[in-house]
């Protein structure tokens, strides 16, 4: 009676041991070779001719170009909050990608994908992100970018009238209560050119910076300067640009698409948005969706 | 705790069955243990030590098998140093513990706040007596619509609605606006837990007090609610435990805590470690305070205990 429970436990906790101890031997197996199939035919391509065959390319998806961005899409990147429109700057950047790359307006799949999650590490499903990132060494640690395919500045918003708004120099901003959205450039010119005296405040969302604004929490908010020119003209239409900033150490900023970390398609979707720019197609794109967005003061 | 307690229960039924007699009634100073016993305790000394063998031996295995399926996952560099990376997390730290302090306030002033105004609410709603009913109904309303109300919802009227209205004398500070929220919603809960509480007291304490010639106000101040309160500690730890977590939701406002810090950091680097490091900072928060409830609670039991058997 006493020694059957015990040999049955024993026997167990061994095939719980051998259970677990084949699970660790297969669990990386198949994912591994989920993760090499693609790659391989990466190599494949790259023994071939051209690694960047029009239409050919590696994607998530075969024959389909999928391209993420949040939700919701603001304007002026993006046009009544649906990103397959072809309309805005960001939609018209990606479509000129997707065709410079060999995909028609068909082969192109929008997902929706929060900025936070587009660079966990870890598969992704998406071929590229577009969703206003600037390019920095620090993020090319967790991700790929592309060329930059549009040179960002950040302005500052106030309410017309208020001492804010009169500002005209970096120096002027100092005292003033400024708010700006977490993870954005415009956040660290708050902190690193304006470097103001008090702490400023953060949001999740530029539209919880913008009701701040309008309610007076804060004395002025930073953001891009295409997203500035559409809160003033169309959002908050009491608010208006007090300036611009200069760029910080001559680099320019620039938006770049998101890929994944070593993913073999950065170098062809890069060489795409060269291309356009070369051939004067994201010039074009830029003036007909961001023109408006071209004069404010700079704020030295 | 456990094992002196099954010894010493042993203790006595040994000496009942001693067949040489003496057992508990027989001073200590002259007890020798049995050759029997002696025997038995060897056993039992014997099968604790095979046990605690057995279990720091399955320990290991198990240990040393969760660390081969993470480690040797395929994407284990990559999650490495997404989530694990010093240099972040020694940058992070500091940022971190700055906003944690505005979350350690608003816990302390918001807790404070919320059990005041969840034990009136209760107390509220569990008056008898036909004058009482306006007060009881407010007090049942007001559970009902906070307790249901989504608490990011309650935080977004107040800390960006309030100030929307512009009214004169009334702060705009999102600070003060999401503590308002954060009390107004976790007070419904917390009175929904005192009430359970005086509602757990047996009715024929109320009586008795009653029959002794206390009022229903003393009645209810001096027997009920010690003893109500004493059985809610732990599901008001909980709630603690939860409003502290929910501070941080008062970075809607734009306010900095200890995650919107980390947040900060993860949105300029894309680097995910201040968020390891601003839950662990919440954890280590929150697990001395759980130790020191326990301590209350036994502390209570024991003079319980003591006042039952006198």
């Amino acid at each position: 009676m006493h020694i059957a429970p015990r040999v049955l436990r024993r026997a167990l906790a061994g095939a719980t041991v051998a259970l677990l101890a084949t699970a660790v031997g297969c669990a990386p197996q198949p994912e591994e070779k989920a993760a090499s199939a693609p790659s391989g035919t990466g190599a494949d391509a790259a023994s071939g001719a051209n690694v960047c065959a029009k239409g050919k390319l590696a994607t998530a998806t075969t024959g389909k170009l999928t391209v993420a961005t949040d939700e919701p899409a603001y304007e002026p990147w993006f046009k009544d909050g649906k990103p397959s429109n072809g309309k805005g700057f960001e939609s018209a950047v990606a479509y000129a990608v997707a065709e410079q790359l060999g995909y028609d307006r068909s082969a192109v799949v929008w997902q929706s994908v929060p900025f936070n999650k587009a660079f966990a590490p870890g598969a992704k499903t998406f071929d590229f992100d577009i969703n206003q990132v600037s390019i920095s060494d620090e993020r090319k640690k967790a991700v790929d970018f592309s060329s930059g395919y549009y040179d960002v500045r950040q302005a500052v918003i106030a309410l017309k009238g208020t001492k804010a708004a009169k500002a005209k120099s970096v120096a002027d901003l100092k005292g003033l209560k400024l708010g700006a959205q977490v993870g954005t450039t415009s956040l660290d010119y708050i902190d690193d050119v304006v470097k103001p005296t008090g702490q400023p405040a953060v949001y999740a969302k530029n539209d919880q910076a913008k009701s701040a604004l309008k309610n007076g929490q804060v004395d002025a908010i930073v953001t891009d300067l295409p997203t500035a020119f559409y809160i003033t003209a169309a959002e908050v239409t009491d608010a208006e640009i007090v300036g611009q900033f200069e760029n910080q150490g001559g680099t320019p900023e620039q938006f770049g698409l998101v890929l994944d970390k070593g993913s073999t398609l950065t170098s062809c979707v890069s060489a795409a948005v060269d291309a356009l720019r070369a051939d004067g197609t994201l010039a074009k794109i830029e003036q007909q969706w961001l023109s408006d967005a071209v004069d404010a003061p700079v704020l030295k | 705790m456990t094992v002196t307690k099954g010894e010493s229960g042993r203790e006595g039924t040994d000496g009942e069955g001693d067949p040489r007699g003496g057992g508990e009634d027989a001073p200590a100073d002259g007890y020798v243990p049995s050759r029997r016993r002696r025997e038995r305790e060897r056993y039992k000394r014997a099968r604790a030590r095979r046990a605690t063998a057995v279990a720091a031996l399955s320990t290991l295995v198990t240990g040393a098998v969760l660390y081969l399926v993470v480690v040797g996952a395929p994407g284990w560099p990559r999650t490495k140093e997404t989530f694990f990376d010093g240099q972040y997390a020694r940058e992070a730290l500091p940022k971190v513990l700055e906003g944690l302090w505005l979350n350690v306030r608003l816990l302390l002033v918001c807790g404070a706040a919320v059990l005041v105004l969840g034990m009136l609410i209760a107390v509220a709603r569990t008056l008898r007596g036909p004058v009482f009913f306006p007060l009881r109904v407010l007090a049942a309303a007001y559970t009902d619509f906070f307790r249901g109300l989504p608490l990011i919802i309650n935080l977004m009227i107040v800390v960006l609605g309030v100030p929307a209205l512009r009214l004169q004398g009334v702060t705009v500070d999102p600070v003060l606006l999401g503590g308002t929220a954060l009390t107004l919603t976790y007070s419904a809960y917390v009175a929904e837990v005192f009430r359970a509480g005086i509602e757990s007291v047996h009715p024929s304490q109320r009586a008795a007090a009653r029959s002794l010639g206390l009022s229903n106000r003393q009645a209810l101040r001096f027997v009920v609610l010690p003893q109500a309160v004493r059985r809610q500690v732990p599901p008001l730890l909980n709630d603690l435990v939860s409003l502290q977590k929910d501070t941080g939701l008062v970075s809607i406002g734009g306010a900095i805590d200890a995650v919107r810090a980390a947040d900060i950091i993860v949105g300029r680097s894309l680097n995910y470690t201040p968020y390891i490091v601003a839950g662990l900072v919440f954890v280590a928060l929150t697990i001395p305070m759980t130790r020191f409830t326990d301590w209350v609670t036994a502390r209570m039991d024991r003079q319980r205990a003591q006042g039952g058997t006198t």
